[in-house]
């Protein structure tokens, strides 16, 4: 739990906060994949803290490994990928273990919300079937009183008419709807850490808002920590205190979100945040894209993964990783050309 | 649910026609009838025959009047053997044919999935390989092979099961209904092996695993009904071709079903009989299906009974 701050000052309250043991540290994870034709490194030595009470946004475009980096912590990696690293949540180390260590912490003090609705709801079992399991297996709950604390989370999720539509089938909800199916199994057993992977992005942008609206509404009441992968900067404005940055597999940057959305240091983070249109500014004709293909995850290339691409590029990015460096308030950036000393006044 | 049993059913009526149609006109264009193997009949003999069973009537009419009949639930009388209605004969033979094809169709359905289980989640390991050795088997040797090496094999070498027969002794059944299981075995496993290795790899097997709920529930629970899918799919249509009677097995074996009276039939050219025998295929074939869809629909909830 997180020490009481002295004062009533809220920035101390947040200092107090971070300050408190992380729930989830996460050190040098990686994450490989065999295939035919060699290993592939889809993650690379990332190292980050989750605390009690934030939400943290991971961002980064297709294929930089976010989804993969949520997957190995929850034991769920394709069978031909393995994690090598160090994860600790509330003290123990959750890498590495077998699935049946992992079950007793998946699916309650841990859990995860996936990103496509229509296919990760089992189509063959009732919702209420799907809900109350995990309150049986998890707290040895009755059916009955399984069924009563479902049916109270679905009004929570504001499903309308929740004690008849539990009993429905998946495919007789919409997208939306499921999604908030989706959001009240995770919270079943009031998990201390969540993970959303783009928990909107089948989702039509009408219901996005709402969705995200609800999902940060749930997180707080529950002093959750949470990590929410994304490509959708809209997202992480939405929801996030924190962004970690990731491109290749790497952290790039990470700070807070005002320092990530109106001081972004990486030329990548610059480039993503130019490639997306704001409604705060406007955008003469077409948008910015980054020029360039992302670098395809194969192999381990020295240099920085985003040197073909950046503009600032120089003889080092191509021969070495810039390291990743922190500043004292625990911002972070990796990158040769730019400066990590604060500008401001 | 019941409506729908029903619209199904009368639904299947006009299948049953043309089924009817088709083989009664083909059995007539092909050449000879039920007596012109027999030459030491004098033509007047022959005359009067076929005009006893009413083949010397326009095939328009001996049609109709055959479809009448059956609307009347009368299949006729059966040409060679004489003292016996169609519907007798099959009678007599259907509860061997079923009973050898019911036993046949349970092994290999309890065998073949439990096989093909076994080979997807423990994919490429010697289990795998072993389930799958035992598939090829099963599929590349025909049953006239495997029928006569298990009868000379646990028949006359090892003396443990009559060879051929018939008689109440279950020691009869065994070899007939492994020789018919072996091949479905075979399939089932092959077909639920692949399903099974596809579910595993959905999304919603992913979540339960992410809900902690154990390997055993996540497989019993969630996995399991989407990969019997395929299975019960093709169980339908095997079951009702197995339980009408193997006319292969039923020949190895001698054993007295209706595949024996259906080759007979076919080779002595008794009309009434191959037609009776026929419709009778059709209807099985049918209500297997039937009953294959609303199996279904018990598993999966999108298919609705409209
Ligand atoms: N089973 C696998 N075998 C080999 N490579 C894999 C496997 N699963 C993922 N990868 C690779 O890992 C890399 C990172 O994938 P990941 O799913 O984490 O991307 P992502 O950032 O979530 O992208 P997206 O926004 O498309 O979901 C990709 O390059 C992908 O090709
Ligand atoms: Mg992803």
């Amino acid at each position: 739990m997180p020490s009481t701050p002295m004062s009533g000052d809220v920035l101390s309250e947040a200092r107090a906060t971070n300050a408190a043991a992380p729930i989830l540290s996460v050190r040098d994870l990686s994450v490989r994949f065999k295939l035919p034709q060699g290993a592939v490194t889809a993650v690379d030595r990332v190292s980050f803290d989750l605390h009690r009470g934030e939400v943290v946004g991971i961002v980064g475009e297709s294929g930089s490994g976010k989804s993969q980096i949520l997957l190995s912590l929850m034991g769920l990696l394709a069978s031909n990928g393995s994690a090598t690293g160090s994860a600790r949540f509330e003290n123990t180390e959750i890498l590495g273990r077998t699935a049946k260590e992992l079950d007793g912490i998946r699916g309650s003090a841990m859990s995860m919300i996936f990103q496509d609705p229509m296919t990760s709801l089992n189509p063959y079992m009732r919702v209420s079937d799907q809900l109350t399991e995990v309150l049986m297996v998890h707290q040895g709950k009755s059916q009955r009183e399984a069924l009563g604390i479902a049916i109270d989370l679905l009004d929570r999720v504001r499903i309308p008419e929740a004690r008849r539509r539990i009993g429905l089938y998946p495919h007789e909800f919409s997208g939306g709807m499921r999604q908030r199916v989706m959001i009240a199994m995770a919270l079943l057993c009031r998990p201390s850490l969540l993970f959303a992977d783009e928990p909107t992005t089948a989702l039509d942008v009408t219901v996005q808002a709402q969705i995200l609206e609800l999902l940060g509404e749930l997180a707080r009441d529950l002093d959750a920590a949470v990590a929410i992968v994304t490509h959708d900067l809209g997202v992480i404005a939405r929801l996030c205190d924190r962004v970690i940055v990731l491109y290749g597999g790497r952290i790039m940057e990470q700070g807070t979100l005002d320092e990530i959305f109106y001081d972004p240091r990486h030329p990548y983070t610059k480039g993503l945040l130019a490639s997306t249109p704001r409604l705060d500014e406007r955008t003469h004709g077409e948008l910015l894209t980054i020029p360039g293909q992302p670098r395809a995850a194969m192999g381990d290339l020295p240099g920085c993964p985003f040197s073909p691409r950046c503009a600032l590029r120089t003889a080092p990015c191509d021969s070495a990783m810039p390291p990743l460096v922190a500043d004292a308030g625990g911002r972070r950036l990796a990158c040769h050309n730019s400066p990590l000393e604060d500008r401001r006044p | 649910m019941f409506q729908y049993v029903v619209r199904r059913t009368l639904g299947s009526i006009p299948t049953l026609f043309v089924l009817a149609a088709i083989t009664f006109f083909m059995m007539r264009v092909a050449p000879g009838d039920p007596f012109s193997g027999n030459r030491r009949l004098t033509p007047e003999v022959l005359a009067n025959l076929r005009r006893a069973f009413n083949l010397d009537l326009p095939l328009w009419e001996q049609f109709w009047r055959y479809i009448w009949g059956v609307l009347h639930f009368d299949f006729g009388p059966s040409i060679k053997n004489r003292d016996y209605s169609v519907s007798e004969l099959i009678g007599i033979g259907f509860p061997t044919s079923l009973e050898v094809g019911m036993w046949a169709m349970l092994v290999a359905a309890i065998i073949g999935i439990a096989l093909g289980i076994a080979g997807a989640l423990r994919r490429n390991t010697s289990v795998d390989y072993s389930v799958g050795a035992i598939a090829m088997v099963g599929l590349a040797i025909p049953i006239f092979v495997i029928g006569p090496v298990a009868q000379s094999y646990f028949g006359l070498h090892l003396r443990w099961l009559p060879i051929s027969g018939w008689g109440d002794s279950w020691t009869y059944r065994i070899l007939p209904v492994l020789t018919l299981a072996l091949p479905n075995i075979a399939y089932i496993s092959r077909l639920m092996r692949g399903s099974m290795i596809e579910i595993m790899r959905t999304n919603y097997v992913r979540t339960a695993r992410a809900k902690g709920l154990g390997e055993r529930r996540t497989i019993l629970r969630h996995a399991l009904k989407g990969a019997l899918l395929p299975v019960v799919a093709y169980l339908g249509p095997a079951t009702a071709i197995t339980i009408t009677g193997s006319i292969v097995v039923e020949q190895i074996f001698s054993i007295p079903g209706i595949g024996r009276y259906f080759v007979d039939a076919a080779i002595n050219r008794d009309y009434p009989l191959v037609m009776g025998v026929t419709l009778f295929y059709g209807s099985i074939v049918i209500f297997a299906n039937l009953l294959t869809d609303i199996v279904r629909g018990l598993l999966d909830p999108k298919v609705s009974y409209e």
